[in-house]
């Protein structure tokens, strides 16, 4: 009785003890980034790593989500003779949920694992502890070019994603199904709204971007050096990337819609 | 891979990203036809505006010619005070009609303007007194109710006699 209470009670300490530690660390990685973007070919050579690369991903989702939605959105909305509206669905459900949030899970797969595996196998091989050794910071050098590309590319991402999606909309719904072309594009222009949908969507992915690239880069920072203990944060990272992700997207259009 | 490469294609991949922004404002958004040059404001009281919102179209003869700016409610009146931006390409006349109509069966509602046969035009600032507000379900309902309830009364009365 008493040990499985010490258990409980060992586990919630150990939690609120990490998040204390990973909230330090984030607080001290933005307070160094000054100094990282000063130097802006390593902010640049991470964003090549991170967005760049996840374009492709990102952009072929795009172009699947927003066709599985325009198919979806027209075999509902012909029941009650208002298909010209899936231009509408398939416009505000990308720009205001699905770009964001699916570009954000993606990246946690793509990228976020990237990052923590890298930082991971850097400590496991004491390629942080050299460069504390030569007087180099590495929350400087590594943590904090890292959190930046992660926040710039992240937006870039979801607009992109939101672009591609209305556009595999338009080619299933007008040129596959046969929805008037100028009802679907007049009735989304209309409903979609730059300040409360587009922008919202903007700010929901820069939020994304600081939560998932932070999670990626404490998890491999904070990563037992070996390979079972890389391996298990990379895990994690994705694990509480994606339901911190769709906690905060719960939470940010709550307040959007006040 | 050099440095060069990488600064070729983040400058790229940043460029798309703004370039995606920018198409979202203007080929998803309604950024183009909000902004639409100068506009000038006029006011109307109406009795009821139902489910109008700030930012719903005002039409005349089905094209938009401007948006609601306020929706308010006049203490003094009991009514509703609603603005509108017109724009100023559009000319309306004094004894204009302003109603509030909705688009199709459920649709979102929207002002209506109908030209009245006034000379002198509508200035900025200037209000709109023929109005006409929302049509409530309720209360056509109850009407129509209260029209059959009555019919048949009359129709009782006069077997009755």
């Amino acid at each position: 009785m008493l040990k499985t209470l010490e258990n409980i009670g060992h586990q919630v300490t150990d939690a609120i003890l990490r998040l204390g530690y990973a909230a330090r660390f984030f607080i001290y990685s933005l307070s160094v980034s000054g100094e990282s973007l000063r130097r802006l070919p390593l902010v640049i050579r991470e964003i090549y790593f991170t967005g760049v690369m996840s374009l492709i991903i990102i952009l072929v989702s795009a172009l699947f989500v927003g066709m599985v939605l325009g198919l979806q959105g027209y075999n509902t909305l012909q029941r009650y003779g208002s298909s010209e509206a899936v231009g509408v669905l398939v416009a505000l459900a990308l720009v205001r949920e699905l770009g964001p949030v699916v570009t954000a899970l993606l990246f946690a797969g793509r990228a976020g694992t990237a990052i923590t595996a890298e930082i991971g196998l850097m400590k496991a091989t004491e390629q942080l502890s050299a460069m504390e050794m030569m007087a180099i910071n590495p929350i400087a050098r590594v943590v904090a070019p890292r959190f930046w590309a992660g926040v710039i590319s992240m937006p870039i991402l979801a607009a992109l994603f939101s672009l591609v999606g209305v556009f595999g909309g338009y080619l299933v719904a007008v040129q596959l199904i046969g929805v008037d072309s100028g009802a679907f594009w007049s009735q989304m222009q209309s409903n979609v709204d730059f300040r409360d949908d587009i922008v919202n969507g903007v700010i929901k992915s820069v939020v994304f971007g600081v939560a998932c690239t932070s999670i990626a880069l404490f998890e491999g920072y904070d990563a037992p050096p070996t390979a079972e203990g890389v391996s298990r944060a990379t895990t994690r990272t994705v694990v509480n990337s994606s339901l911190t992700v769709l906690a905060l997207d719960f939470i940010l259009t709550a307040f959007m819609l006040h | 891979m050099e440095r060069s490469k990488i600064d070729v294609w983040v400058g790229i991949f940043v460029a798309i990203g703004f370039l995606a922004l920018l198409a979202l404002a203007m080929k998803v958004g309604n950024l183009t036809s909000s902004s639409v040059g100068d506009t000038y404001m006029v006011s109307a009281y109406f009795e009821n505006v139902g489910g109008l919102k700030v930012r719903a179209p005002v039409k005349s003869a089905g094209v938009v010619v401007g948006r609601v700016d306020n929706i308010s409610f006049d203490d003094d009146k009991k009514e509703a005070l609603v603005t509108l931006h017109i724009d100023t390409r559009y000319h309306f006349d004094k004894e204009t009609n302003a109603s509030i109509l909705t688009a199709g069966l459920l649709g979102e509602q929207y002002v209506g303007l109908d030209a009245g046969g006034d000379t002198e035009m509508l200035k900025n600032g200037d209000k709109i007194k023929m109005t006409q507000g929302a049509v409530v379900l309720e209360k056509l309902i109850s009407q129509f109710l209260y029209n059959k309830a009555s019919e048949g009364n009359d129709k009782t009365d006069k077997k009755a006699n």
